[in-house]
């Protein structure tokens, strides 16, 4: 996805909407610089109803553990396999291939409270 | 380096922070009984005479009685082999190093250590140890709750009643129900106990089914010794296996230190508590050893750690690995028969005279019916020598005039005999 279509939180997740009402949510590119060589990623169950700010899953890499957390409130419908055996796709393409899950029942308002990819660029300090 | 732990002007900014007037206002929670109050410590004494005094008190102990109490804690065997090796300088911590992969060693130790458990259990991981048997029950079900996401833990009659007591102690002030039954629904998992605490043997393999259909997960705690005869934890399913590991190769102490042994699937390795030590290789493709899977650690995730356990038992787990490498599964098994043989023969001759409790096979363990107070019959065999074993009722776990005896390889026959007719005589002189 180009991360200038996306949204932001304080928490360095990144939102964006896809076809058929889903949204999915990853860590932004700045975050997984942080983080490193991710190691590990805890994806929430499918179905689970998951509040904005929830915790909502655990990335683990060769610095830190961290838990990543809901950008708004909506149900998992979709959760990236793929990392279960390639965690390296959320450090090579955070933005793509490395998303966490999809989420349905989305208030789409709920994404405008949210950091632009501007916005975010200055709160990560330019 | 100076080493001035907390200078007044430190106590200040302490307690000024958490808004406490007083180092007394602080503590003035803890009831009075328990603070202390002065510490009533006689003039110093030389050396020599210091040493005839301690001499005079240890001479008081009873160190010889024969022992027939059992437990969870068992009188077995230990090789000298054991102790010359354990005490080998290079081994000499009770943790896990602070800069683990210089101590290679040390590493390699825990790691044959988990590869033992594993083999012994059937299970596919294990961590480098726990405190003790009571701590790796608890450690298992806080397991089961962050693996289930569910908050009830259900334990069944068969645990050690002070492992519940551990368990009910450490889970006190955490989001976690503990109650009693083995009904899986809705439990992050039901906890048993092979051979029971009161002695019986059980197949869990059933319970184990149901757990898994209900999404739930099966904690089982095993004798180790008793694995050189009976069907493993793994085996039956179990999705967590826990132990006292004191009978392979710890010496008895009143409390300690002792081993809590814990494994599991490999699915819960992430859920695991503890350190694990893996073995790798270097940049030149040498064999070596780290510990991994940190990330679960509480020096990484701080107060969302797995557990507040930091350390292991290394020196303890290092005996039980070099008590396990020297019986091997032949000699385990040995250990095992002359347990069960041994015991059987105590409770048949003990059966001509006291009915027995336990309804079904036993290993080495078992209750009798005696007709006096099973306390008042312990105070007259240790007057003769012996101790005769547990008094259920003092751990809630039987009635009055039930006592647990256990019989491990180390008794004989004669002592067995002896036994057996002192405990008639106590009983038969109390009756009159």
């Amino acid at each position: 996805m180009n991360p200038e279509s996306l949204r932001f939180t304080e928490t360095h997740e990144w939102i964006g909407a896809e076809d058929g009402g889903l949204y999915a949510v990853g860590i932004s590119d700045h975050a997984q610089h942080e983080l490193g060589d991710v190691t590990y990623v805890d994806l929430p169950k499918l179905g689970a109803r998951l509040d904005q700010g929830a915790k909502a899953a655990e990335v683990e890499s060769v610095k830190a553990a961290s838990d990543i957390y809901s950008p708004v409130a909506g149900v998992v419908a979709a959760v990236n396999a793929e990392l279960d055996a390639a965690t390296e796709l959320v450090n090579q393409d955070p933005y793509g291939a490395g998303w966490f899950f999809k989420l349905k029942d989305v208030d789409p308002s709920a994404l405008e409270a949210l950091m632009d990819f501007d916005q975010y660029k200055s709160f990560c300090g330019g | 380096m100076s080493w001035i732990p907390v200078t007044e002007q430190d106590r200040r900014e302490m307690l000024a922070e958490i808004g406490a007037a007083s180092v007394e206002e602080l503590f003035s929670v803890i009831p009075g009984e328990l603070r202390m109050r002065g510490w009533n410590l006689s003039p110093g004494m030389a050396e020599a005479a210091l040493r005839r005094h301690v001499a005079g008190l240890a001479g008081r102990n009873a160190v010889s009685p024969v022992s027939f109490l059992g437990g969870g804690y068992y009188d077995h065997f230990i090789p000298a082999a054991v102790d010359a090796l354990a005490s080998r300088s290079e081994f000499f911590t009770a943790y896990t190093p602070y800069q683990p992969e210089a101590a290679q060693g040390t590493l390699q130790a825990i790691y044959e250590y988990q590869s033992a458990v594993c083999r012994l259990t059937d299970m596919e991981c294990a961590n480098a140890s726990l405190y003790d048997g009571g701590t790796a029950v608890f450690e298992a079900a806080v397991m089961a709750c962050r693996a289930t996401g569910r908050g009830v833990v259900r334990v069944h009659d068969s645990v050690n009643p002070v492992w519940r007591g551990i368990l009910r102690t450490q889970t006190a002030n955490l989001d976690v129900e503990v109650a009693d039954g083995a009904d899986p629904e809705g439990a992050a998992c039901v906890i048993v106990q092979n051979p029971a605490f009161r002695g019986d043997l059980a197949d869990f393999t059933d319970l184990a089914a149901a757990c898994h259909s209900a999404g739930a997960l099966l904690v089982m705690a095993f004798d180790p010794v008793s694995l050189g005869l009976l069907k493993s934890p793994g085996a039956m399913g179990a999705d967590i296996a826990v132990a006292e590991g004191q009978g392979l190769g710890l010496p008895l102490g009143f409390g300690g230190p002792y081993l809590g042994v814990l494994a599991a699937r490999k699915a819960l390795i992430r859920k695991m508590p503890g350190r694990i030590a893996a073995a790798t290789v270097d940049t030149e493709g040498k064999r070596g050893f780290v510990l991994t899977l940190q990330a679960r650690e509480q020096h990484i995730r701080r107060e969302k750690a797995n557990s507040n356990i930091c350390s292991n038992q290394a020196l303890c787990a290092l005996r039980a690995l070099i008590y396990l490498c020297l019986a091997g599964p032949e000699g385990l098994r040995e250990v095992a028969e002359a347990c069960h043989a041994k015991a059987e023969y105590l409770k048949a001759r003990l059966a001509a005279r006291f009915p027995v409790a336990n309804p079904g096979p036993t290993f080495n363990e078992f209750v009798v019916r005696l007709p006096i107070p099973a306390e008042r019959a312990a105070a007259l065999l240790l007057e003769r020598g012996f101790l005769a074993g547990l008094p259920l009722a003092a751990v809630g776990a039987g009635g009055q005039e039930e006592l647990l005896v256990a019989v491990t390889e180390t008794r004989t026959r004669s002592e067995m005999d002896a036994f057996a007719a002192a405990l008639e005589d106590a009983c038969h002189a109390t009756d009159l």
